[in-house]
């Protein structure tokens, strides 16, 4: 599943995907594989998300969240 | 050790960095620009020791050494390029307690450039309350170098900072050591893939440095503050509800406030032009101060209670954090108009000022946007047009109080004024985004930054120090302007100028001294170099409403809006010896066709609106140019913006005259 399709307040792990390669500055400011993600709020239609990644706190919108891919724990 | 060396503060936005940066100068410091770009340069003097002085420069705050907006490429050149004059002989990274996962991230890049670098922790004063040890010679060993726990809100630590920094040539340029994992150099076929393995190897790194060195007993207490605080400021009801709210605030204190200082330095100003009068023997000098100088210069001062209550808000909604909570609420509602939510900050800060607006869209990552938002940005309602605004609003709105005296009329008026401005930024973003084919794909991604108390410091500095820039530069332009508009109104060609008493006199025997004086006068500046240029585009502003005086302020006003009242001010005393505001003198002339004040409603809407729309101003043209590499954008905006006023302000005329 994708990060999008988290519920607020679930929480999961990011994974390895071969398909998307993410943007760097995303990987820079902790959206990594192996680091733990939150969805703190998301506004209405879902879009902005509000995260919490490797203890960073995060805006990103619903395309990029759509190429992270997560597994819950 | 003496002489002097230059420091470079670097550090990510939400630091503290700006707070170190003036603990560290105090008001010993001044803004500016880096050559050839606009990005905003702060620049201080501190003495390290009674011998050792540095030169220290506020880098833009950033993320990483991969720049991916132009703030960071910014910060980044100044650290690479060994040849470039603000080339450092040391780098203090700042970093926050809370926040040291991510900070760091950013040291370890900067450490590894070679140059002495010291880490200074800041915050360190919250850190005790909260619970949180930091094994500081661990740290110190595993990234190779010095650190300062410091807080610049308390000053704890300056000095412990300052030590470090005069032995900073014993400091280690070497890297600090990460280890290579197993997962990390496997598959890097790419650039761009190998910088994300760096990037996951820094992150990992750090993460098992702060599990072994980093202790915080208990995240409660902050946790709850943010949360409670976004579950209202971000909701999806409520929060719009308070964005609203705090914007209409903010408008209505901005005119309520400023209204006694502005009233107050008008008449001071009125009054000096007299005393200098008074004061100094008769002839074209003194004419030159009082009507020329005097005028311009107030027209200037005028405008620093609203300017300096803007920044104030602005720099408060920046600090608190509460900007980053808009830009969250808003990323969505701006999208279908083909803005961000990071082109909030710029719409916001335009009704300050339109300049320092258009730098503020450095952050928004996509070209499309970023130059949507710097072409629909000067719509909104910037302090320049404010004096204009309230000038005439109070001439030609009658004062009434609505709603048992929380709003009137002429309050009402400027809100109306500014939800116009708002809204044909957006209306104009909406036509560009549906005609324009610039692609590129983008990515959005913001910190949301913790909720915190601005320090009174930092915002009394930002606010002085951009008011000034603001004055000094506005100010020589309507200096000098006001000074040639006076030579242009006191001299003019031929005999209907140089021989205006004669005529007169010759024209209208029967009068009395005071009246051919007044007349004299009206003869003379009708006649002058400048009455001359109002009367040749006189027939093209007719239709709006405006006559050849009006046309005079309008074409001066071109270089910069707030010249208008200036103009006014100069051309209506010019000949004058009686002590009267502007305002005053506005509401007392008389259009000779009709025998009615010239201010009257038609004339004063269609003035209004003439300055929501037109593009008057030569600093956002400069700086337009200057961002989007060429004359073709400021070129379009200052076409359509310019041709909107034309025909809005005709329509309005039009119909209500």
């Amino acid at each position: 599943m994708t990060l999008a399709e988290l519920k607020k307040g679930e929480k999961a792990i990011i994974i390895k995907n071969d398909e998307t390669e993410l943007p760097l500055k995303i990987v820079e400011m902790g959206c990594m594989e192996g680091a733990v993600v939150e969805v703190i709020q998301k506004n209405f239609l879902s879009d902005p998300i509000y995260i919490k990644a490797n203890d960073s706190f995060l805006i990103i919108r619903k395309d990029l969240a759509s190429i992270i891919y997560v597994e819950k724990e | 050790m003496s002489g002097k060396i230059k420091i470079v503060l670097a550090g990510n936005p939400n630091t503290g960095k700006t707070s170190l940066f003036n603990s560290l100068t105090g008001l010993n410091q001044k803004v500016g620009n880096y050559p050839g770009i606009t990005v905003e340069k702060k620049q201080g003097e501190f003495k390290v020791t009674p011998d050792l002085k540095a030169t220290l420069i506020d880098l833009p705050g950033t993320y990483s050494l991969h720049p991916s907006t132009l703030d960071e490429e910014v910060a980044v050149n100044i650290l690479k390029e060994k040849e470039g004059p603000f080339f450092p002989d040391l780098v203090i990274v700042v970093t926050d307690v809370e926040n040291l996962k991510r900070n760091l991230f950013l040291y370890t890049q900067i450490k590894d450039l070679g140059l002495p670098t010291i880490l200074a922790i800041n915050m360190v004063d919250k850190a005790k309350k909260k619970g949180i040890e930091i094994n500081k010679e661990e740290l110190e060993r595993k990234l190779n170098t010095k650190i300062a726990l410091i807080s610049s809100a308390d000053k704890t630590g300056i000095n412990e900072l300052k030590n470090i920094i005069v032995n900073y040539k014993e400091l280690s340029t070497e890297p600090c050591y990460i280890p290579s994992k197993s997962i990390v150099d496997e598959r890097a076929t790419t650039e761009k893939l190998k910088r994300q393995r760096d990037a996951i190897k820094r992150h990992l790194f750090i993460n098992e440095l702060l599990a072994n060195n980093y202790t915080r007993k208990s995240d409660k207490q902050k946790k709850e503050v943010r949360s409670l605080l976004d579950k209202v400021f971000i909701h999806n009801v409520w929060g719009y509800f308070i964005f609203f709210g705090l914007m209409l605030l903010i408008f209505q204190a901005l005119f309520s406030w400023s209204a006694l200082p502005m009233d107050l330095i008008d008449e001071f100003f009125a009054g000096l032009s007299e005393k200098t009068r008074a004061a100094l023997p008769p002839g074209n000098f003194t004419e030159l101060l009082a009507n020329g100088v005097i005028p311009g210069i107030g027209g200037v001062v005028i405008f620093v209670p609203q300017i300096a209550f803007l920044f104030l808000f602005i720099s408060f909604l920046e600090e608190s954090g509460y900007m980053s909570r808009a830009v969250f609420l808003m990323d969505k509602l701006m999208r279908p108009f083909g803005l961000s939510g990071k082109s909030v900050v710029p719409l916001v800060s335009g009704t300050a000022c339109a300049v320092p607006a258009i730098l503020a869209t450095r952050n928004i990552e996509g070209w499309k946007e970023r130059l949507i938002t710097i072409l629909v940005t000067p719509l909104t309602t910037c302090s320049a047009r404010l004096p204009v605004y309230i000038m005439i609003i109070s001439i030609v709105i009658p004062e009434k109080k609505l709603l048992g005296g929380y709003l009137n009329t002429q309050g009402l008026s400027l809100g109306m004024l500014y939800l116009l401005g708002f809204a044909s930024a957006i209306f104009l973003a909406f036509i560009f985004h549906k005609t324009l084919k610039e692609k590129g794909k983008t990515f959005f991604i913001a910190e949301m930054p913790d909720y915190k108390v601005p320090l009174p410091k930092n915002i009394l500095i930002n606010v002085f120090e951009k008011t000034k820039v603001f004055v000094f530069q506005a100010g020589k332009i309507i200096v000098a302007i006001s000074i040639v508009l006076w030579a242009l109104a006191s001299f003019g060609p031929g005999d209907d100028f140089n021989n205006a008493e004669q005529i007169v006199k010759q024209e209208n025997p029967q009068l009395t001294e005071v009246e051919i004086e007044a007349k004299v006068d009206a003869q003379k500046l009708e006649n002058s170099y400048i009455g001359k240029m109002g009367h040749f585009i006189e027939p093209a502003i007719k239709p709006l409403g405006y006559d050849w005086k009006i046309g005079i302020a309008l074409i001066t006003s071109f270089a910069a809006r707030e010249v208008f009242i200036g103009s006014l001010a100069t051309i209506y005393s010019v000949g004058t010896d009686e002590e009267l505001t502007i305002k005053e003198k506005m509401k007392s002339e008389i259009n000779p066709d009709t025998g009615k004040p010239i201010y009257n409603l038609a004339t004063g809407i269609s003035l209004l609106l003439f300055y929501a729309f037109a593009l008057q101003c030569m600093s956002t043209v400069a700086v337009v140019k200057r961002e989007t590499n060429g004359w073709k954008w400021p070129l379009i905006q200052m076409f359509i913006m310019t041709g909107a006023a034309y025909i809005v302000s005709l329509i309005a005329y039009q119909i209500l005259k």
